[in-house]
Parts: structure tokens; sequence; C-alpha cells
């Protein structure tokens, strides 16, 4: 009676993506190897420090980083359709209509010299046959949705014309006027005053649910997913350090470089007294990277063995869908983890769970 | 916007001023031939040379001269209209002269202008987009040949390869053939070398200069933007990255326009055209000062109104200048 | 400048050299930004092989009169009958005369030689002064702000509305008596040129570093040393200049060029340098009359001049690459 349906693809499947740049000065590893899936409607988070190769992936998977110097490999599907070897046509067909992304300064992305209406229906008409009258509208409609007042009025005006926020609103308008069902934000917030800021990840949310897109959010704060994601990857060097729902990565997160990203956030429910803890060193060239597990240099758990072998992303045992790239053991790891949370600095929890190991 | 204009306007009229006065303090103060000498003939009695200095009004103090001048100079204050006095060499009334040679001034640099964007606009476009490519190679190598070659030996290997009555290859009108030109046709002809040597370096300018602003320029965020909306390419580099780096152009040909409406001197000597820049050149040399005043004054104008009306292009082509 | 030389150019020049000196680089090994400019500017062998040409035009001309004796040629300004041929037009290359000889027989070769001094000379003794008076111009009117700035701006803007060529052509007119003008003090020629160089380029390099100096007083470095109670003059010497050596560097490559164009202009035209000095300029305002028949007097004057303007810019647009790279080099 019921025709086999056969499961319905993931709408994102990236596998062993590898993104390298080479350049004058070495190759640039920039996304080395990482895989995560997406289902329609979900939200991932992707979190890192500069240079982790976040926006690089996204920029791939879009496929704007197609140069003469890049080496694209691995996999990226699509609803079903392998997109790294899509043609240029096709994937352009793609780009702004299924698949659409907002960046960091709305001021710098948005064309200086035309009006916000015009940069919107110009998006329009380049996937639907309509007139410019209709697109033009469509313009106004998407203004309106995104909570901007008098939106005829503000299609008729030039971005510089706008302040950050409401900036950032038009460009959300613009890429979502043709339905994607993908969004990827890349640092949408990082330009605008806090207060404004959750005003539009709570716009982002509103909009999704809407809609039923997907949405990617890329950043640097984890403070910016806490809310919206259903999954988080954390990234460092160009490659996924740990993946897990968003809950586990808030409650019980399992790889160093998750837990300094954890406490140097601030926050309003601790002592006043307690100590932000950054995470010490800088992020490593992507052309020389270190030689082993690519945080070692900045783990305040290191050990020898660390400088040599390479951690693979591994599942936890006893929880579904979080894996890490860690080579401490699982137990070490829980252990280290509580006494974080109990306030205790990383050089006490080293000395008391690692070397009262050794003892 | 208005005031701006208006503004503007009082600093045109100041700077005209500023450059009279320098113009008269140069020719009239700083030492040179006498006039009144250069113009009494050989061996002119002293009678002779202090009548004549009378009659040209050297006779008065240098600020008392100056402020007869502007008084001639200006509509409403002179006695008899706008008079821009005398030539000292052979009594022509300085105006007429000036407006007899305009036009071909005119003629040569309008001819100029659209000769060298019709070639710098596509080039520069071209190599920005071939970064690297032997196309791109060649052309800049060609650009940077012609910025550096002076438009006089441009002129004369022109003259010396394709002029029709000495050139080893018979192709154009040479030297002088303007001035016995008659008619649009003939005349053009006879510009044709002078408009492709003129307008050689200033192709070559403006293409190095528009494909290092496209360069830069499809850098910008708002250009990933327009390939994120997935616009064809072609539109993606024309309408959104040709559009914002074509301004900068806009300024930069005012300026040289207003530059070449004072008379290219050197393109006019080399082919013998009876412009404004000739007149000049001709005048500082015999030191005919009421001439290389009023040719001063006609270049400086030029040059100060094309930079206003730039000015105020911009603010219709850069939404964000607004005055 | 409406000899077409390329000062459009300079006006618009990118902001090259304080991003990439100033801010640190990108870490692979930890190297100078000394050490990247040269490294980068090693790598353009069209620029290196410029840089190589002007330093041997260098060598030409400050051994200008030993090179002639080698080669065996009349000084500049012997005139050889002998070397006029039966029509008293003068003859083309030959082994006496290696760029033939001039219509009163004087050697093409030598003059050449001595036309190299003059372009050289010209070049960067006015360029420098004049980057000097510029910068410290523009320096002091961006600083100090104010009336001083305002001064400033405006007699730099005054100036720039004068179309150069004539202003050029009437200062060498007015000094070309033979009293010279100022009292006697400048004499035509070479010392005119320069002055007209310097009067000619000041405001442009003014408005630059204007420009610069504007945007870097406003940077924390300098707030730093003024709250630790540095005087204006150290912040002056001590910050701000140093800052602006890149552009410096930069515009001055830009300008040399467009000078080694002006003088000649301006000797093509009668009024730079005079005779008996021989320049290329006005070696070419002579071959106007006889180039049909004797096109040596045409090309070789010529060709120096392009290729040492080709050399100049060379080796600027290698320096600005160097130290502004981008993906798109200037060639």
């Amino acid at each position: 009676m019921t025709a086999t349906s056969a499961v319905k693809p993931p709408l994102l499947e990236v596998e062993d993506l590898r993104v390298h740049f080479e350049t004058d000065d070495g190759t640039v590893r920039a996304v080395d190897g990482i895989s995560y899936t997406l289902e329609r409607g979900q939200t991932l988070g992707i979190v890192g420090e500069s240079g982790s190769g976040k926006s690089v992936s996204s920029l791939t998977v879009m496929g704007l980083t197609r140069s003469r110097n890049a080496r694209i490999s691995g996999s990226v599907r699509f609803d079903g359709k392998e997109l790294l070897s899509a043609s240029d046509d096709e994937i352009r067909s793609i780009r702004g209509d299924d698949v659409a992304m907002i960046f960091q300064d709305p001021l710098s992305s948005l064309h200086p010299f035309y009006k916000v209406g015009w940069q919107i229906a110009e998006a329009v008409r380049a996937h639907r046959e309509v007139s410019k009258a209709q697109a033009w509208d469509r313009a106004v409609e998407m203004l309106g949705l995104v909570g901007m007042p008098e939106p005829r009025r503000r299609a008729d005006s030039y971005p510089h014309e706008f302040s950050g926020g409401m900036r950032q609103r038009a460009m959300i308008a613009m890429a979502l006027a043709n339905d994607p069902k993908l969004l990827i934000a890349d640092e949408p917030t990082t330009a605008l005053d806090v207060t404004v800021q959750a005003q539009i990840l709570e716009l982002i949310e509103r909009l999704q649910r809407e809609f039923d897109t997907a949405v990617v959010v890329i950043t640097h704060d984890l403070g910016v997913v806490a809310e919206m994601a259903d999954e988080i990857a954390v990234m460092y060097a160009g490659r996924i350090v740990e993946r897990a729902s968003a809950d586990t990565i808030f409650t019980a997160p399992q790889h160093p470089y998750t837990w300094g990203l954890l406490s140097s956030i601030p926050r309003l429910d601790t002592p006043r007294d307690e100590q932000l803890v950054p995470i010490p060193g800088r992020p490593p060239s992507l052309i020389q990277l270190p030689t082993g597990c690519s945080f070692h240099p900045r783990c305040p758990y290191v050990q020898e063995a660390h400088r040599r072998i390479d951690p693979q992303l591994q599942p936890v045992a006893g929880e579904r869908d979080h894996v890490v790239a860690c080579l401490l053991e699982q137990d070490v790891r829980r252990r280290l983890w509580r006494e974080l949370q109990s306030g205790a600095a990383p050089s006490a929890a080293r000395e008391d769970v690692i070397e009262g190991d050794a003892a | 916007m208005a005031a701006y204009i208006v503004r503007r306007l009082v600093w045109v009229v100041f700077l005209l001023f500023m450059i009279t006065l320098i113009t008269f303090v140069i020719f009239s103060v700083l030492p040179s031939g006498d006039p009144a000498v250069l113009r009494a003939g050989r061996q002119p009695s002293p009678q002779l040379i202090a009548t004549i200095r009378h009659e040209l009004g050297l006779d008065k103090s240098k600020p008392v001269q100056f402020i007869d001048y502007l008084g001639d100079i200006l509509p409403f204050l002179g006695h008899n209209g706008v008079d821009f006095g005398y030539s000292y060499q052979n009594s022509e009334p300085v105006l007429p002269a000036i407006l007899t040679r305009l036009p071909n001034t005119i003629f040569l640099t309008a001819g100029a202008v659209i000769l060298w964007l019709l070639v710098a606009i596509p080039v520069g476009v071209i190599s920005a987009i071939k970064t690297g490519s032997w196309l791109d190679r060649l052309f800049m190598t060609l650009a940077l040949i012609f910025v550096s070659a002076p438009v006089y030996f441009l002129g004369l290997v022109v003259l010396y390869l394709f002029a029709n009555d000495i050139g080893v290859i018979h192709l154009l009108p040479g030297n002088s053939a303007y001035t016995n030109a008659h008619g649009f046709f003939q005349k053009a002809k006879a510009l044709i070398m002078p408009w492709c040597v003129l307008a050689a370096s200033f192709a070559a300018i403006y293409a190095r200069f528009l494909r290092g602003n496209l360069i830069d320029t499809m850098q910008e965020d708002y250009i990933r933007t327009a390939r994120a909306k997935g616009l064809s390419e072609r539109r993606v580099i024309f309408r959104h990255a040709v559009r914002a780096a074509i301004t900068p152009i806009v300024t930069l040909l005012g300026l040289d326009i207003g530059l070449l409406l004072g008379g290219a001197i050197l393109t006019e000597t080399v082919f013998n055209i009876q412009g404004i820049g000739r007149f000049a050149y001709q005048a500082i040399t015999d030191s005919d000062l009421p001439v290389i005043q009023g040719t001063v004054l006609f270049g400086a104008f030029f040059i100060v109104i094309m930079s206003l009306i730039v000015d105020i292009l911009y603010a219709f082509i850069d939404p964000r200048v607004r005055y | 400048m409406s000899t077409g030389t390329g000062a459009s150019d300079l006006l618009h020049a990118q902001d090259s050299g304080i991003d990439a000196i100033v801010a640190g680089n990108v870490g692979v090994a930890a190297r100078s930004p000394l050490q990247l400019f040269w490294r980068r500017f090693r790598k353009d062998r069209v620029a290196l092989a410029a840089g190589v040409f002007i330093v041997l035009l260098l060598l030409i001309a400050i051994l200008a009169t030993p090179i002639r004796k080698l080669v065996g040629a009349p000084g500049p300004n012997v005139q050889e009958s002998g070397a006029l041929d039966q029509f008293g037009l003068p003859t083309g290359p030959s082994s006496a005369h290696l760029f033939g000889v001039d219509q009163i027989g004087r050697d093409i070769f030598s003059r050449v030689l001595a036309g190299a001094q003059v372009s050289l000379k010209v070049a960067f003794i006015g360029t420098g002064l004049s980057v000097i008076v510029g910068t410290t111009l523009g320096m002091t009117a961006a600083y100090y702000r104010g009336w001083v700035d305002t001064g400033i701006s405006r007699t730099v803007d005054i100036l720039l509305a004068f179309p150069v060529l004539l202003l050029g052509l009437g200062l060498a007119s007015a000094c070309s008596g033979a009293q010279g003008c100022l009292g006697g003090h400048l004499q035509p020629g070479l010392p005119v040129v320069i002055v007209i160089i310097v009067i000619a380029n000041s405001p442009y390099v003014a408005r630059i570093m204007r420009g610069q100096t504007l945007s870097l007083r406003e940077k924390e470095f300098v707030e730093a040393a003024r709250s630790l109670g540095a005087s204006n003059r150290r912040i002056i010497f001590r910050e701000i200049l140093p800052n602006l050596v890149a552009p410096i560097i930069v515009y001055t490559t830009l300008f040399i060029p467009a000078n080694i164009l002006l003088e000649a202009a301006l000797s093509f035209l009668g009024a730079g340098v005079q005779p008996p000095q021989a320049s290329w300029g006005q070696m070419l305002a002579d071959a106007t009359g006889i180039f049909q028949s004797a096109w040596w007097y045409m090309v070789f004057p010529g060709m120096a001049l392009l290729l040492t303007v080709l050399a100049f810019n060379l080796v600027g647009d290698g320096l600005q690459d160097a130290l502004n790279p981008r993906s798109g080099q200037s060639r």
C-alpha cells in the first residue's frame, strides 16, 4: 500500500572536505578534513577562532573558493547532489536560491552605490522570471518580514543610510528572498552592538521556524549559538575537534579547546572574582601546523605522545552523536571537566587529575 | 548642495584672482625683457621707448597696472566691456585672438579624450579580469612604454613613419596639415596623428589606473555578496565591480580635460596646431604680457571649473557623497 | 602635469607602505617587514633589471668623460664640419661617430652622455628637494591644523590650479634675461629647472603627505607618546616621520620619471637647460628641423629618454608591489 519511500537524504552532507591553497609561502591547509551532516530545519553552529577554517569551509559549500590555486577534495552533497564537482553554472544557480549566505560586515557587504531594494530585487531576478516591479515588491515584502519599519521607503534608500542592525536585517532579507533551504550566517553579529546582536539572532531564529530553513551559524563566540544551535561543531586548525548536540557541548564537553572556549565567556551567574581564563597562545599557522595534535602547544594537559600522534575524531562511549578528537582518555577528560566546573584553574586541574594519576 | 556650489564659486573667483596676481608678478615684476624695448624695434631712441612705455601703461606703478588690468577684464567694472588688452607684438586684441584659437584646442582635446577612453576602459577592464595572462602582460608593457615616452618623441616618430609628405609610409597628413585644412573632415583627418599621440600616454595612464582600481575593487566584500547571490560573473564584474572602480576616473578625467583645454603645448608645437597652448608658448617667448596673462587665465579657468564640475558630478555618481 | 607624464597616477597611487610596515605580518617564520619587502622585490626580475639599468646609467653619467674618451668620440660641443657630408647635411652612425652627428657636426653619442648627467641631476636633486619641501609642508599642515593647515592647504590648491608647463615656461622665461631673476641669484638653465620642479611637485607631495599624516595622527601610538609628555617636535620626528618613509620612497620613485620628462619638455621648448649644455629634450627640439633626413638625431636622444623613464617607472612599480602586495601586480 505505502510506496517504498527511500529515506530522504540529509539536506547537507559534508564528508572529509579538504581545502588547500597553494601560495608562495607554502600550502595553506585551511580546511583539513571535516565532516558533518545537517537536516532540514536544523541549526548547526560552527565555532572556532579566526584562522580555524570555519569560514572557508562554508564558502566552499557555496562554491566561492574555486580559484586557480585552490585544491579542494572530499564531498559536499546538498539535497543529494554533489556540489564539488558541479559545473560553475550549476553551482551558481544554487547560490542565492537554495543556499544563501550572509556575512559579517553588512556595511561593506552591500554595494554602496545601489539602493537596498534594488540589490534585493537583483537577487530575486537572478533566479526567478519576474518583472522588475514584482521583484521590487518582493524586496519590500522581505524588508517588512525582517522587521524593518517603513519598508517601502527603506527599499528606496542606500546602505550607508541605515544603522548597523538594519543593514544586517536587509542582508537577511536579501538572503531569504528566494526562500532558500539553507542559510549560512558567517559571524552575523560580530560587527554589531550587543543589544542589536540579540535582536538579529532572534530574527534568524524566527524566520527559520517560519520558513523551515536549515541554518549554519559560524562564529567565534560560543555564547552566540548557545540558544540557537541544535548541534555544535568546534573547529580548530582546519579540523573539527569536537561535535555534539548543543546541550552536550555546554554541559559535558570533552575537548580541552572547548573547555577553554567555555571558560572565556564572561557570565553573569558566576562569582565576580572568578577569573576569565583565556586560552594562552595564538592559533597556529595553517601553513606550518604543529606536529601531532594541532592543539598541543596550547593545551594545559599536553603529554609527550601528543606531540607525535595526530588524534582522529572518535565517538564518545555511551553518548549518541558526540565525537571528539583528543588523545587523553575519556575517563581523564571527564574528571578534568568536573574539576574545571567546580572552579579549579586548568593548572590545578592538571595537577590533580593527570599528575595525581601518575603518582 | 546649492550652498556648496556657491561656496565653491566664491573660491573659484578667489583662485582666479590669485592666479592673475601670480601671473602678473611672474611676468611683469620678475625681470625679463623690457617689453617697451622689444616693441620699439631696432636701435630705438630713448624718447621712442618712453612713448611706447606710456602707451602700454608701463610707466604706471606695478600695483596700479595690476588693478587697471583687473578692471579691464571684469565685465562690469571696466570701461568698455571685457578687454583683455592688446598684444605687445602686433597690437591685436587678446581676447578675440584667444577665442579664435580655442576651437582648435577644443577639437584636439575632444578627439583625444574620446580616443583614449575608448582604448583605456576596455584595456583596463580586460587586464584586471585576466590578471597575469599574456594579454594582461602585453597590455601593461605597452602601457608602461607609452607612459614613459615623451609626447613629442612619439610625435616625431609618428611623423617620421606615417606623414604623407615626409614619412616612410605615406599615410596621414603631417605637420602643418591642420592649419591648411578646410572643413570638418579635412581637419579631422589632419588631427588623426595628433589625437593618437596625445591619447597614447593618457590611455596608458588610465588603463593602468583602472586595472589597479578594478583589481582592488574585486576584493571588496560586496563583490563576494554579489557572487553569493548567484549572479553571473559578467554581471558581477560590470554592474558591481566596474561600476565602483570607474568613479575615480571621473575625477581624473575632469582634471585632465581642464588641463588640456588650457592648451596641449607640446602636441600643438610638434604638429603645428594653432591652439591656445602654442599661442601661450609664443607669447612667453616674446614676453608678450597681455597675451600671457590672457592664456594663463583661460587655462586656469578651465582647470578650476572642471574641478568644480567633477566634484558636483561625483555627488550624483557616489550616493555616499553629500554636500 | 600637462606633459602627460603620469602625474595623475601620483595623486591616486595607493597608500602602499604604512599598513604593511606598521602592522604585523602573516606568521610563518618571523621576518621583519623590511626582509619581506626585499624578498618580494627581489622576485620581480623586471624591476631588478630596471634597477640595474639605472645603476649603469648613473655610472655612465658620472663617468661620461672617460667613457667618451675611451670610445674616441669628441666632446659634446666640438663641432666637426668634416663630419658633414658634401651637402652640408649631418652623417649618420659610423665608427667615428657612434650615434652620428647633428647639423653642426657635434657628436651625438657624447651629447647623449652629457644629457644623461642633466636628466639624472634633475631627477634626483629636483625630486629630492621637492619631497623634502612637500613633506615638511604636508606634515606641518596636518599636524598643527587650524590656521597653519588652512594657509598651507589653500596655497597648495592655488598652485595646483596652475597649468604646470605654462608656469614652468613662465618662470624660465622670466629668468632668461642675462641678469637672471631674484636679483641675479637665479640664473637660467639647470637651477631654474630645479626650482620649477620643486614648485611643480611640492603641492602634490604636500597634499599626499598631509593625508598620510592626518591618518597617522589619530593612531594610538601618537596618543601614547603625547601622554608620555613628548614634545610636538619629538612626536613629529620620532613617531610620524618614520611611518612616512614608505610612502615617501614610493612617491619619490613615481615622481622621478615625471620630473625627467618635465625637464625634457622644458628643454624641448627652449626654456630649460641652455646651450651649450646638452639635454635630451633640447636635442629632440633641434631634431624637429631635420629628423626626416637625420633619423639618428631623433632616435637616440628619444630612446635614451624613453628607456630611462621606463626604467624608473619599472623600479617604481616594483617597489609599490613589494610594499603593498595584492593579488594582481602592477604589471
